[in-house]
């Protein structure tokens, strides 16, 4: 059973969005993919479910 | 291993003629352990202590330099204890339990393997290989059941249904011995493998390491070390650790594609090394370039002939898993083989072996293979996930806990058939299908002691005194908590949660295989026949 949320979240999605697009504004490729890395790392992390984890990497993968 | 500098002879033994040779018919004997490595040994030993007569062959005569393994844990240390050699190795040894990350030149996290006291055995000792197999050799000329035979090399091998015929070859010739079973502990380029045909696979990985053992008078820590991109060796990883008579093992990461010759030039190795110890002088002791290998034989036991070790399975030397754990499966193996020898079990006993150290071979598999690849990142994107890793664990401890140079070696839980399983609840330590944990404790006789000085290799029943004991089927031995053993600070009531009436059963490799809290002879019965694989 599908345990990861994809219905929207947030009250103000598009706040959110432009808070991740700041966050690599005027970065270099290696320094946003770096700063991607970390990003990925921590909400894994505060999310901590093992499962949530792999169906978020299947649907990254996915087609 | 790839390639190494020619070994010196440490310790040299003659190869003295075998009676078996001039017999006109091959002799039968009840087990051949071929390789006397510190698995072969430790196997040969173990089963001579069982009484079982043993012959342990090996095509060589000498004990060599070179150090290779280093690190004994703390159930390999208790093992060795048993097979009476522990104490004397932690003596001669290096004690360790703390390791330190580095990344760059900076502190980014640190371990302490065994932050309790309360145990005989230390988390690890550091000692060069030779010392061990130096000291397994020792103990094995004690045992006048143990007959070593130096240079006999097994070139034949030929399968029966309840034997197998072994052609060695001498210096003074060829003959034929006959085993009832073979113990294959002939190493990673292990000839009964070969013999039998058998495929061994796994993955290789692409990263050589340069290995390197130097004598230097140096003040470091007694902890192991291990950097990330360190200043001293650019964008690679090292590793340093201890070992007696003031030699340090460093193990330096290259390329993929570094030239294996010239990268053991010593000049070039010497560059190296300053680089990382700056102006103290050294000797270099032995070099070795190695790329390594994670794999293991889809089955360990093949009718009469069982693997153990490196011949079984190999991993990467990250986690010291290595040779700690064929010193765990000749210690799995070495009861149960006795056991069936004198007709008390049947091949049950030995499938098990099969199960219990696969699941060990697996999961050591696992650890090392998530080490590698921390350490060893195989593409531009991954190192970068990596070093993101790294970037958060001064900031965020989740991310010092995925920091992955190498899980030590602990030993397995076994998830077997030959446990009973729990029916009533217990806390502590002590896990079903795990060794015991030790604890200080006191003698009938008010000697300070530990426990597992108090269970020697055979099935006992840790019993807490209340009331007269159960009565214990042949070949169980009676250990009366309160009595022969002595509780000496609550730490082994705490660790095994002991109440009045509670029992534990041992297996003679000191694993617990059940445990009740009111106990009678038909339970204890019941989990013995169990675990010798009588009953499903």
């Amino acid at each position: 059973m599908a345990k990861l949320i994809t219905q929207s979240q947030f009250a103000e999605p598009d706040a959110a969005y432009v808070a991740l697009v700041e966050a690599r504004r005027n970065l270099r490729e290696q320094a946003a993919a770096a700063l991607d890395a970390r990003l990925v790392l921590i909400l894994a992390n505060h999310i901590g479910d093992f499962d949530v984890l792999k169906e978020a990497i299947a649907l990254a993968k996915g087609p | 291993m790839m390639a190494s500098s020619p070994h010196k002879t440490l310790y040299h033994y003659g190869h003295a003629r075998s009676a078996d040779q001039d017999a006109a018919q091959p002799v039968r004997r009840p087990v051949v352990v071929v390789g006397a490595g510190p698995v072969g040994l430790a196997a040969a030993i173990d089963l001579a202590l069982h009484d079982v007569p043993v012959v342990l062959i090996d095509d060589a005569d000498r004990i060599g330099e070179g150090s290779r393994g280093i690190c004994w844990s703390k159930r390999t240390l208790e093992i060795c204890d048993r097979l009476g050699l522990g104490e004397g190795l932690v003596k001669q040894g290096v004690t360790w339990k703390l390791g330190k990350v580095f990344r760059g030149d900076d502190l980014v996290f640190s371990f302490d393997l065994l932050p309790e006291e309360g145990h005989k055995m230390p988390a690890f000792i550091n000692l060069q290989q030779f010392y061990l197999e130096k000291a397994l050799v020792d103990r094995a000329g004690e045992l006048p059941n143990l007959d070593l035979r130096w240079k006999n090399k097994l070139t034949g091998l030929e399968p029966h249904n309840d034997h197998v015929r072994l052609t060695i070859d001498t210096p003074d010739g060829p003959y034929a011995l006959d085993a009832d079973w073979l113990i294959a502990a002939d190493g990673a380029r292990s000839t009964a493998r070969d013999l039998l045909g058998l495929t061994f696979s796994g993955v290789t990985f692409e990263d050589k390491f340069l290995i390197a053992d130097i004598k230097m008078a140096a003040d470091y820590p007694t902890e192991r070390r291990f950097w990330f991109e360190p200043t001293f060796h650019p964008g690679q990883s090292a590793l340093m650790h201890r070992q007696p008579d003031n030699v340090w093992r460093i193990d330096l990461q290259l390329d993929p594609d570094a030239d294996a010759a010239a990268e053991q030039e010593p000049e070039r190795v010497r560059a190296r090394i300053k680089r990382v110890v700056g102006d103290r002088p050294f000797e270099l002791e032995w070099v070795s370039l190695y790329r390594f290998n994670c794999r293991r034989l889809d089955r360990f036991v093949h009718g009469r002939v069982v693997f153990v070790g490196d011949a079984a399975h190999q991993v990467s030397p990250f986690g010291a898993r290595g040779a700690n754990s064929g010193i765990q499966d000749a210690e799995n193996l070495a009861w149960k083989l006795a056991a069936v020898l004198k007709g008390e079990a049947g091949p049950a006993l030995i499938e098990s072996y099969e199960r219990e150290r696969t699941q060990a071979a697996d999961e050591n598999i696992v650890h090392s293979t998530r080490s590698t690849d921390f350490i060893a990142p195989h593409t531009p994107a991954e190192r970068a996930l990596r070093n993101a890793v790294l970037d958060l664990a001064p900031k965020a401890d989740f991310a010092r806990r995925m920091i992955n140079s190498g899980r030590l070696s602990v030993a397995t839980v076994y998830d077997t058939a030959l446990s009973t399983p729990d029916r009533d609840a217990f806390k502590g330590s002590a896990r079903l299908g795990a060794p015991l944990p030790d604890a200080p404790v006191k003698t009938r006789d008010g000697h300070d002691g530990y426990l597992l000085d108090n269970i020697p290799g055979e099935f006992t029943l840790l019993y807490v005194k209340d009331g007269a004991p159960p009565k214990l089927p042949a070949g169980v031995r009676l250990a009366t908590i309160g009595e022969d053993i002595v509780d000496k600070d609550g730490t082994l009531a705490r660790r095994l949660d002991l109440t009045p009436g509670a029992a534990l059963l041992l297996r003679p490799d000191q694993h617990l295989c059940a445990r009740w809290r009111h106990v009678d002879a038909e339970k204890v019965a019941s989990a013995r026949d169990r675990a010798m694989g009588r009953t499903a």
